[in-house]
This record gives structure tokens, C-alpha cells and sequence, in this order.
């Protein structure tokens, strides 16, 4: 039992957990056999299973029952049933239409219903049965109410409430002005603009995934990937000292995890070419400023003239500039995130002298 | 005992139905249906034929957000969630708990924390405290949800592009209404949770006096943006979650987010019927 639990927090350390769910991920993505009803049953009870089992333990029991990340369990089920929900009606859709036949919506866009009583019944019930669940849940589960409030003594550790965990989270790897403001500003920017960046006509009013298979995979990636299973991360797997915890792991205030992280620039300067540092800040920082540069201003047309020529084409100068921006600056954040696992870089650019470090 | 079966008997004669006259449950309710009550609320009978099916929703102001017949598609379960209904209603469950904890809950550093605790044990079968916490926490995973479905069949797509934009908005301020909230029992979760939250508007691009390129912001030696007038003052009223912190948080939380929210919601709406309805393959 316990080299399972072993084995189990080993997997779910962050680089060994985020690997392997970027690879299921893209996998399960394109494989159309995973999205039926048998293999959905399989996974839900297998998770069940998996949760159940693991109650028996009590470091598990104790980070699952806090009253607080009792919704967030919720949520992992309920996104993991609508991923699955969603891309069975997708590709049972696309199906059809490889056999010539439209969407299943169609069949159903011609014929009008009345609103009283077809919707009215229906929303009547989905009111009853939302206000049971809200009703028990409130009954079972006493909202928590700790310490009174006392600025002097901080908890150990100090975590933003849970849908901001994600950024939270992210301030492992960028500094509060990139994870707490410009990467926010951008999920917000990036999602009001993605009606004007996306110009595939298909796939409107019905589900699909052949037919907008890019655009789905993105946007799943960012949610799924980057927004919920760092939630996730930051929710269950991060204790004391924001470090990391295994599942099964107790967690103790004084585990220590050695942080020799080093920057770019001496990786540069005094690892390869053995000068050490120089004074100036722009001199310093040169080689990482380039790098940034360059991914941000060269990487596009690059891309633009290589491989996503027709993607360029179509969408035109305009749309192609501001949707490869967003999708770099989301793509930055995985990133990093192996940057710094591989060779423990801290920083591409780093001028504390303007509080200036990516 | 025999008195009370003959009257009972002598009432079921007198209610007994006569020759050519509709059964009593028919009678009760076309009296009541017919009374000048009724008619003034409701200015329709029960809604059996097609006419008084169309009258019902046309008739009545919360069914009016409704057309009166729809798509078979756009009424499906499987096709909408049911998310932004659901939604909405946590919205509306959030609006009446919440002021009903507004007759409790004074927003200040004396009373914020004792109300709460007088809550949970003064008043009796108190759950408005769980339904709106609760409430709050399940309508941040809605709102996800049905952004989610709505881009999985692609209804951002035009001509609904503004309506996703208004939902973004809304997305923001549900997290923001959330936000605020969370620091309002005033205990160790909340203060902590809004410090941190909070501490990330110090290091605001200019903004922030940790942020990069504030030091720009200066006339010659005297620095405009500091601990004390960068945008996690503004934030706080303060240099840390204090006293004007509560306060600010407490009027955004209860009036003015909620009000600027409703607005949306009631533009969100509308955009859905402008646009045609509920999406659906062309
Ligand atoms: C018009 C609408 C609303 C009013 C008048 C209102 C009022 C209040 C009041 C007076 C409190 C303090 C009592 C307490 O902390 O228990 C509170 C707490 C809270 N509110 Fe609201 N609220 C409203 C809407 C919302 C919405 C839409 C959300 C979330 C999306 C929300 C989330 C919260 C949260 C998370 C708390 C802390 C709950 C707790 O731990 O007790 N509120 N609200
Ligand atoms: C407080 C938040 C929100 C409420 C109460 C709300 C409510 C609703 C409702 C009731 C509908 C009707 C269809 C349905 O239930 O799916 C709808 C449709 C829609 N919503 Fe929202 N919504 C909210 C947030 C959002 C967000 C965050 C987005 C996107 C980012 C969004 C985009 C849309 C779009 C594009 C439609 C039209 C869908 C179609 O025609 O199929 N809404 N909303």
C-alpha cells in the first residue's frame, strides 16, 4: 500500500503530474474511441473508485474535506463530465457528417416548440433540483469560519481563494506583475477577441470537432490544462510554503526543498563565456532581452512563412498579429514551467532594478 | 360517530353534480378562474389551447424573456446545460441570502467577525451564511461551465460576438463579486486570502510600487507612484486590508458590482433574442 501511495505522489509532483496530463491531453484528444459511453462509465467509476479508496487515507481525507475545496472536488467531476459530455456529441456529430447526414441538432432546428410548456416544465425542474442540491449541501456542510482576522499572523500557507489558485499558482514561475496582472489582463483580452481571431465559419450552433479541431484544442488546453489543473495544483497539492505535496503526504511546515535557481544572464556570462557579471543592467540582460524579443517580434512571421502560411492567409495580417501574441503568451507559461525544471532558470530577464523580471 | 357520516353524506349530496352541470374541482376553479382576482393577475385561463399557450408567455413580464415558440434544439438539455439558466438563478439565490445577511452583518472592523459568529449562533436554523457561500462557490463553476459549452458549439461565432463579449464581462464579475465577498467574514481565511490576492495590484505595470517602470512615474525627485498612492491603495483604501479595505468591499460586494452584474445580465438576455434565439446549425 504504501509504494502505491508512494508511487502516486511521485507521479503527482508538478513536472512528472503536468507532463503526463499535457500527453493524455493531446492523446485522448484525437482518439475518437475514448469518447463513448462505455469509456466514459469506465473513467467515472474508476475515479470514484480512486477517490473512495484514497479516503481511507488521512493526509487525502483531510486537504478533500476541507470545506472549502469540497466544491472544487465538484467541479473536477462536473468539468470532466462536460469535456467528455461535449466531445462524445462531437464527434457522434462529425460521424454524421462523414456519412453525408447533418449535425443531430439539425434534425431538431426545423421544428418549433412551445415555450409553455416544453421550456417553462423543463426550467421549473432544473430550479427544484438546483435548489435541493443547494439546499442539502448547505445543511451538511457548515460554511468555515476560522481565527478573527489579525494582519500579524499570516497562515502558513496563505492561499487567494480557490479560482484564483491557477495564478497563484503561476507565481512559482513569473513574478507577481506577469502571473497577478498582465497574464490575467490577457486571459480577458484573449477571450473577448476570440470571436474576432477565430473566422472559421463552421461549427456554429452545433457541437463538432473535426471541423474546428485547432481551435477547440487551444482553447481546451488553456481551460483544461492551464486554468483547472493548476487550480488543481494549487488547491491540493501545495502546502506550507507554497511547496509541493504528494496526495498522500502530510503536511509539514518544515519540509525543505533547496532552491538554487539561476538566471539567464549567468547562465550566459559566467557559465559559458566565464566573465561574471557585468555592472550595467542593459549589458547584463542583453542576451535574455534578445531572447524575449525574438520570441515575441521573429517567432511570428517566421511561423507565418513556414508552417502556418495558409492559417496567415486567411486569417490576414491583423488577426494573425494579436491571435499569435495571445497564443505565445499562453504557450510562455508551460514554457517556463519546463525551463525551470530542466535547468532550474529563475529568470530570462531579470532587472530587479525596475522590478523588471520575466 | 353516525352524525358525522350523515353530514357527511348530506354534504356530498349538496356538492353532488346536477343534471348537466360540470363536476365540482371544474366549478372551484372556474369560479376562481373567473373572479376579478384572478383575471387581474393572470389575464388568461389554464394555458390549453395554442392561443392562451402563446398568451401566457406574451402576457407575463418574467416569461416575456422567453419567445413563444422556440427551436426543439435550443430547449435541449443536452444542447445548452442548462448552465446560463442556472447561473442565473444562483444569481437571483445570491441576491435574496445576501440580503437577508445584510440585516446581520455590519462591515466593520468591531462588528464584522461578532456578527458573523452571532449568526451561526444566535439564529436559529441558519443556513443563509452556507446557502450564499455555497451559492457563490457553485456559481463561479457554472458561469465556467456554460462559457465552456458556449464555445463548444461555437456560439461565439457571429452573430453573437458581442453577446460572448457582455459574457466575459459578467465571467469577471462574478469572480470579482465572489472576490469581494470572501473578505467580508473578516476571519483569518478571509484577510489572508484578500492579502494575497490583493498584494499582486502592487506590482501593476506604472501602476504598482513594485511594479516595473513605476520609477517612471516621478517629477524629478519626488516619486508619484508609493506605498501609499499606487493601485493597491486605491484597492484597499489603505496601506493594508484594514478597516477601508472592509468597507470598500463591502459596498462594491453588495451594491455596486451586483447592480452593474444585473444590468449585463438583462443586456446578455436580451442579445440572446436579438440574435436570433438560441444558437442552432444553420
Ligand atoms: C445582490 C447581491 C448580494 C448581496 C446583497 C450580498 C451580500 C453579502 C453579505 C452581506 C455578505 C457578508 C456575510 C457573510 O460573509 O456571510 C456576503 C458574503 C459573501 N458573498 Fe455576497 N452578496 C451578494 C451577491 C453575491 C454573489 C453574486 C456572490 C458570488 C458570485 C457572492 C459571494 C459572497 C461570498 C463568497 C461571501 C462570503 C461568504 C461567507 O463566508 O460567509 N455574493 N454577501
Ligand atoms: C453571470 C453570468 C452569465 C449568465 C447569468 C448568463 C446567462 C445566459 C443564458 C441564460 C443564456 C441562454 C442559453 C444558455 O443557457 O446557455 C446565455 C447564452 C449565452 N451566453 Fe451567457 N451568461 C453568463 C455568462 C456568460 C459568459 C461568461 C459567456 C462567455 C464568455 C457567455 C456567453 C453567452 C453566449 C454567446 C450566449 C448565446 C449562446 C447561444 O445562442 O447558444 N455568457 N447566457
Amino acid at each position: 500500500m504504501q509504494f502505491v501511495k508512494d508511487l502516486f505522489n511521485f507521479l503527482s509532483s508538478p513536472a512528472i503530474f503536468f507532463t503526463l496530463v499535457i500527453v493524455l491531453f493531446f492523446v485522448a484528444l484525437r482518439t475518437r474511441r475514448l469518447w463513448t459511453d462505455r469509456v466514459g462509465t469506465v473513467a467515472l467509476v474508476a475515479v470514484v473508485v480512486y477517490f473512495v479508496v484514497s479516503f481511507f487515507d488521512p493526509n487525502f481525507k483531510k486537504v478533500v474535506t476541507a470545506p472549502d475545496n469540497v466544491p472544487i472536488v465538484g467541479m473536477l467531476f462536473l468539468i470532466g463530465f462536460f469535456a467528455w459530455f461535449s466531445l462524445k456529441q462531437a464527434y457522434e456529430n462529425d460521424d454524421r457528417m462523414a456519412r453525408g447526414e447533418p449535425p443531430a441538432e439539425k434534425l431538431e432546428t426545423d421544428e418549433k416548440v412551445w415555450c409553455w410548456p416544453d421550456l417553462v416544465y423543463t426550467e421549473l425542474i432544473a430550479l427544484l433540483v438546483a435548489s435541493i442540491v443547494l439546499l442539502v449541501w448547505a445543511i451538511l456542510i457548515e460554511a468555515p469560519l476560522e481565527e478573527p482576522a489579525s494582519i500579524t499572523v499570516a497562515p502558513n500557507p496563505s492561499k487567494a481563494p480557490w479560482y484564483f489558485l491557477g495564478l497563484q499558482e503561476m507565481l512559482v514561475y513569473f513574478d507577481p506583475w506577469l502571473a497577478g496582472v498582465v497574464f490575467p489582463s490577457l486571459i480577458i483580452l484573449g477571450l473577448m477577441a476570440l470571436p474576432y481571431i477565430d473566422t472559421n465559419p463552421k461549427g456554429n450552433g452545433y457541437y463538432t470537432f473535426r471541423e474546428r479541431a485547432r481551435e477547440i484544442a487551444l482553447f481546451l488546453f488553456g481551460f483544461l490544462v492551464l486554468w483547472v489543473f493548476m487550480i488543481m495544483t494549487g488547491t491540493f497539492l501545495r502546502g506550507p510554503n507554497w511547496n509541493f505535496f504528494g496526495p498522500y503526504e502530510y503536511w509539514d511546515p518544515h519540509k525543505l526543498v533547496p532552491l538554487n535557481n539561476i538566471n539567464f544572464s549567468e547562465f550566459i556570462w559566467v557559465r559559458w563565456l566565464g566573465t561574471g557579471l557585468p555592472q550595467q543592467w542593459l549589458a547584463r540582460e542583453i542576451f535574455g532581452i534578445l531572447v524575449v524579443l525574438a520570441y515575441f517580434l521573429a517567432l511570428p512571421p517566421l511561423l507565418a512563412r513556414r508552417w502556418l502560411n495558409d492559417i496567415h492567409r486567411k486569417m490576414g495580417a491583423a488577426r494573425y498579429a494579436v491571435g499569435i501574441v495571445l497564443i505565445l503568451s499562453m504557450i510562455a507559461l508551460p514554457i517556463k514551467m519546463y525551463l525551470r525544471w530542466i535547468f532550474n532558470l529563475k529568470y530570462i530577464i531579470a532587472i530587479p532594478e525596475f522590478f523588471f523580471n520575466i | 360517530m353516525p352524525n358525522v357520516r350523515e353530514w357527511l353524506n348530506s354534504l356530498k349530496q349538496k356538492f353532488a353534480p346536477k343534471e348537466g352541470q360540470p363536476p365540482v374541482p371544474k366549478r372551484v376553479r372556474d369560479y376562481i378562474g373567473g373572479s376579478q382576482i384572478w383575471r387581474s393577475f393572470l389575464r388568461h385561463g389554464l394555458p390549453k389551447t395554442d392561443r392562451i399557450r402563446a398568451l401566457v408567455v406574451l402576457s407575463n413580464v418574467l416569461l416575456h424573456l422567453h419567445p413563444v415558440k422556440i427551436r426543439r434544439s435550443g430547449v435541449k438539455l443536452r444542447y445548452t446545460w442548462c448552465m446560463g439558466g442556472l447561473t442565473f438563478f444562483l444569481f437571483l439565490v445570491e441576491t435574496v441570502t445576501g440580503l437577508l445577511l445584510m440585516f446581520y452583518y455590519r462591515p466593520t472592523l468591531e462588528y464584522a467577525y461578532v456578527d458573523i459568529v452571532e449568526l451561526r449562533e444566535q439564529v436559529p436554523l441558519g443556513v443563509m451564511r452556507e446557502l450564499h457561500r455555497w451559492g457563490a462557490h457553485a456559481m463561479v463553476i457554472t458561469v465556467w461551465l456554460h462559457m465552456f459549452r458556449v464555445f463548444m458549439t461555437g456560439s461565439y461565432k457571429p452573430p453573437r460576438e458581442f453577446n460572448w463579449n457582455v459574457g466575459v464581462v459578467l465571467l469577471v464579475l462574478t469572480l470579482l463579486l465572489s472576490f469581494t465577498g470572501y473578505l467580508l467574514p473578516w476571519d483569518q481565511l478571509a484577510i489572508w486570502a484578500i492579502t494575497v490576492g490583493t498584494n499582486m495590484a502592487r506590482a501593476t505595470p506604472l501602476l504598482g510600487h513594485e511594479g516595473p517602470g513605476s520609477q517612471l512615474l516621478a517629477l524629478g525627485d519626488v516619486k508619484l507612484i508609493h506605498a501609499g498612492s499606487d493601485a493597491r491603495f486605491a484597492l484597499l483604501g489603505g496601506r493594508f486590508v484594514g478597516a477601508g479595505a472592509l468597507l470598500r468591499f463591502y459596498v462594491l460586494h453588495c451594491v455596486g458590482i451586483p447592480l452593474v452584474a444585473a444590468t449585463l445580465m438583462a443586456i446578455h438576455f436580451w442579445r440572446v433574442r436579438k440574435d436570433g434565439g438560441i444558437s442552432g446549425p444553420l
